[in-house]
């Protein structure tokens, strides 16, 4: 009990340190000293009046919003005493792995660097910031010669890295029984198993209403999806963070989705917000950087080609270049398993004072990244908003797929999950595809680093997005990765090649997967 | 085992009645078509039916516009049979050229005018509430006079010249200045009587500067809509309508009026754009821009924009309807192109009798493959001789992506009053064309 309490405390004194730092602090003050004004709020009864105050106007369901927020995103604290690097990475194995390889991405990116004798950052002259400015809204046309650039890494590079993962305490032992894991992670992680999923997301079974299975034109309305829209709109207007994360387990109206996303992660356009956007503008507008390329040459490659978000071509740039540029997103680095990569200044190779992190953000982008930004487009068109958003997801959710830890949303534990949950439940299918060659992490691996972002037809990637956000975790992913090769089981069982299994599920822009999900979780016999 | 019966072989098949013997009797499709191109012959073989030559008997004739000119010409005098079907209205000019189009809507709206209809309601400018979806348009050189004088109510607008009977954005440009046209007011002065000459006509509209732009680009809407008779009306919208975006950013400023790539959608012209990107094409289904409009401005305003444009398209079918000749051996798919302004309202460009069946992405195959696949099974039902007296009225099974749009008779049969009462887009609950099985995906929300 006294455990629970000191534990509670320390959480208490650490939320109240972040939001201390916060705009929403100061602005609580201000309202506070212009509430005395108001005849309710008496001498002697202050601090109640003013909290009264607060619950009526609202400020205290935002305070409300801004404490949820915190606990979501930051971990829990395990031990007082324990070094900031466990809450990067407890474990040390993953660490020193995620530092090699951080340190070969650096490698590849200054040999890229010298090798095209391009600075990893220079001044532009005022020309070219004039002319940028005026290209700002149609930075797709115009391309600068790219074919020099290549992508510092792709998702295929990382995997080679995660399979060559061990952890040095645990020995396997040479026999092989049932136990023996047969897929590519060979990392003992705890990973949870069907019934454990099925209590997770409970919100996603057969008893349940679900946007995306009862919404389609043979179920009438009024059986499920008039209510909850209803109750979405409520939702809305009481503004309550925590409602609405619950609320959208069982996925959003299209109508309602921008602002329940932007509400659960606590985004509200103030005007210090959009200021900051334009700040960021200014610099990317100021300053050329190398990542500029990479990021460039990544939206040409992906996005440019896609049916779906070709059109949204230049609002990427928008939002890609000034994410490099923003140093705020530095603080996911408390959390984050990976450490932003530092660099010197010209000439003072290892002295401290010249270190800079590079770029601004610490973010390197990998080809495909572009991807986690594109289907936002559909919700949001204000630049600035979009931006948000999109930084809010990062630092939530994406980093973890692309950073090594042993944290269950990480993507060491997805692809574990998902080698699990085959092997475990289709292990025919499993065993089959491993004896072709074709195993099938290697086929899944790269959905799950893009959320399934460029595979899925938008809809149904929203529907998907939805369920992240509602249950904080990305889990989902796996579980969707392994009920989409049940789905193709019988097709994949007669296939004899690693690009054979590829060219059954090559295609993924039909599926629905809220169908899918249900099936694999609730309707198959474990 | 086999049933033996008295009479030898013959009698045996009779006993048998299966119904693939009686189709081997009644004989395969016999079909000619003058437009080479694959997503067409591949659904004729498909359907196991025989290429002929048009000199032959023949069931079914893909034909182009000009051949369907000779097909009806009082010259020719061509006699159809009641086993031969054509994929156009001898007519469907009255519909599918740009001048007669807005001659016929104009016609239709003073008719109903006239009549006192509700429909026919303007507002207090003198606009009208419902009708109101084809840009202001005049003839040139014959309504030139007409042009001048809306042209110096509004001189800062932009006006679109169009040649009547071209296609593919050819010969399109834009004006904002009563100079660039001079030559046509020359004309107009000497040519009372004469008529003019089908290759020189143009329209003029005012040209709509506020385009609904999505990721800063304009785009409009090819829709697909299939109609088997005009009297009664049954025409069939195809759900897989696309939207052709421009490669170039929009801008309305007056020093970009002649680049061409920022205000012609026409694949035609866009695929020579130097941003032309052959794996998407810069087309869109109609579903993504559904997806979009409901993210970003809410699901009322999406919907009513939707039951705007399926009225639209009803109202130009019946606008043309009485004129058009309603030839039992026809039936026709035609191309509607819609533009969205940024209040989301819709407009009605043109509507194309030969939408193009040529495919620019791999996707675009599919659906135009679709399309006809589609179309043939509505048009010839089951894929066999057609008997041009049959009732035109396809089973629901067979649409596959048409849905009804609007038919006459159903809308009659349900008795009541058929005047609007109430404004388009508000739901009057399941009357009207709907298709009964369609549960909530309903199309027309009024008769």
């Amino acid at each position: 009990m006294l455990q629970e309490e000191s534990d509670l405390a320390l959480i208490i004194a650490q939320i109240v340190q972040k939001l201390k730092g916060s705009n929403l602090y100061a602005q609580l003050e201000r309202q506070a000293w212009a509430s005395l004004q108001r005849p309710e709020i008496k001498l002697e009864s202050l601090k109640e009046d003013i909290k009264e105050f607060f619950k009526i106007s609202g400020w205290e369901k935002k305070l409300q919003n801004a404490v949820y927020s915190e606990l979501n995103v930051f971990p829990l604290p395990s031990h007082p005493a324990a070094p900031p690097e466990h809450l990067k990475e407890p474990l040390v194995y993953m660490r020193k792995a995620q530092g090699s390889w951080e340190k070969r991405i650096l490698k590849s990116l200054n040999s890229m660097c010298t090798e095209l004798s391009i600075p990893l950052a220079r001044k532009r002259p005022v020309g070219e910031q004039k002319e940028l400015l005026n290209k700002w809204n149609e930075m797709g046309t115009d391309e600068p010669d790219l074919s020099l650039f290549r992508p510092v890494y792709a998702p295929k590079d990382f995997l080679e890295v995660l399979i060559n993962l061990r952890n040095p305490n645990y020995e396997n032992g040479d026999s092989h029984s049932f136990r023996t894991h047969l897929g590519l992670i060979q990392v003992p992680l705890k990973v949870k198993d069907i019934p454990e999923l099925k209590e997770f997301f409970v919100e996603l079974g057969l008893t349940a209403g679900q946007l995306g299975i009862d919404d389609s034109t043979q179920v009438p309305p009024e059986l499920f999806e008039n209510e909850h829209v209803r109750i979405g709109q409520k939702v809305l207007s009481e503004q309550d963070s925590a409602a609405a994360q619950q609320y959208i387990r069982q996925g959003s109206p299209t109508a309602l989705r921008a602002e329940l996303w932007a509400l659960i992660l606590n985004i509200s356009s103030q005007p210090e917000d959009i200021l900051y956007y334009e700040q960021l503008k200014t610099n990317v507008i100021q300053h050329d950087l190398l990542v500029d390329s990479l990021i460039y040459k990544d939206v040409k490659l992906t996005a440019s080609n896609d049916d779906y978000y070709f059109v949204f071509e230049d609002y990427l740039y928008q939002v890609l270049l000034c994410f490099s540029r923003d140093t705020s997103v530095l603080g996911h680095f408390a959390y984050n398993s990976a450490s932003p990569p530092k660099s010197y200044i010209r000439g003072k190779l290892g002295l401290e004072e010249y270190a800079v992190f590079y770029p601004p953000n610490g973010v390197i982008p990998f080809h495909g990244f572009s991807m986690y930004v594109a289907p936002l487009c559909f919700l949001y068109h204000e630049p600035s908003k979009l931006y948000q958003i999109f930084r809010e997801m990062y630092v939530r959710f994406f980093f973890r797929l692309h950073s090594i830890s042993s944290h269950p949303s990480g993507i060491v534990s997805l692809c574990l999950l998902f080698e699990t949950l085959l092997q475990t439940y289709l292990p025919q299918l499993f065993y089959h595809l491993r004896e072709i060659g074709a195993q099938p992490l290697r086929i899944s691996f790269k959905w799950m680093v893009r959320a399934f972002s460029g595979y899925l037809a938008t809809d149904q990637l929203l529907l998907l997005w939805d369920r992240i956000l509602g249950y904080n975790s990305l889990e989902i992913l796996a579980v969707l990765a392994a009920a989409v090769f049940a789905f193709r089981a019988v097709n994949l069982m007669e296939v004899t090649s690693l690009a054979a299994a590829e060219a059954v599920l090559a295609d993924l822009s039909t599926l629905k997967v809220m169908p899918l999900l249900q099936i694999f979780l609730f309707a198959t016999v474990t | 085992m086999r049933n033996y019966t008295i009479g030898g072989p013959d009698a045996q098949e009779e006993a048998t009645g299966k119904q693939s013997d009686i189709r081997i009797m009644a004989g395969k499709v016999k079909w000619v078509t003058d437009i080479e191109k694959s997503v067409l012959i591949n659904n004729f073989e498909k359907r196991g039916w025989v290429q002929v030559t048009e000199n032959e008997d023949w069931n079914f004739y893909w034909m182009s516009v000009q051949t369907i000119r000779n097909v009806f010409s009082v010259e020719t005098g061509y006699r159809l049979s009641d086993d031969q079907i054509v994929n156009h209205f001898p007519n469907h000019y009255e519909l599918t050229r740009k001048d007669l189009m807005v001659k016929n809507i104009k016609r239709y709206r003073k008719e109903l005018e006239k009549e006192g209809s509700p429909l026919a309601e303007k507002d207090e400018s003198g606009k009208y509430l419902y009708l109101d979806f084809v840009p202001v348009t005049y003839m040139l050189p014959a309504d030139y006079n007409l042009f001048v004088e809306e042209f110096r109510k509004s001189p800062s607008s932009t006006w679109i010249m169009k040649p009547c009977g071209k296609a593919q954005g050819k010969g399109i440009f834009l004006i904002n200045k009563l100079s660039q046209i001079k030559k046509w007011s020359r004309d107009s002065k000497t040519s009372s009587f004469m008529t003019q000459s089908t290759k020189e006509a143009y329209v003029i509209s005012l040209y709509i500067n506020n385009p609904l732009l999505i990721g800063g680009r304009k785009f409009d809407l090819r829709l697909y809509v299939l109609v088997s008779t005009y009297r009664p009306l049954r025409c069939y919208m195809y759900k897989l309508g696309f939207c052709r975006f421009c490669t170039v950013k929009y801008t309305p400023s007056t020093s970009e009026l002649d680049n061409m790539f920022v205000h012609l959608t026409n694949v035609a012209i866009q695929k020579h754009g130097e941003d032309y990107n052959h794996i998407h094409g810069g087309k869109w289904t109609v579903h993504n821009l559904r997806l979009y409009l409901e993210s970003t401005r809410g699901k009322e305003v999406t919907s009513r924009l939707f039951d705007e444009i399926h009225w639209i398209i009803v109202q130009s079918l019946k606008a043309v309807a009485p004129v058009m000749n309603n030839d039992k051996h026809c039936f026709e798919c035609y191309g509607y192109d819609i533009i969205i302004d940024d209040k989301l309202k819709p407009w009605l460009i043109e509507v194309n009798a030969s939408p193009s069946l040529t495919s620019s992405t791999a996707n675009d195959r599919i659906l135009k493959y679709n399309l006809i696949n589609d179309t043939l099974n509505i048009a010839v039902p089951n894929g066999e001789i057609p008997d041009c007296k049959w009732n035109k009225s396809p089973p629901k099974e067979v649409l596959g992506n048409y849905e009804i749009l609007y038919d006459e008779e159903l809308a009659q049969g349900d008795g009541a009053d058929r005047e609007l009462r109430s404004r388009p887009g508000q739901s009057l609950g399941p009357r009207g064309g709907r298709s009964r099985d369609s549960g909530r995906t309903v199309l027309t929300t009024w008769k």
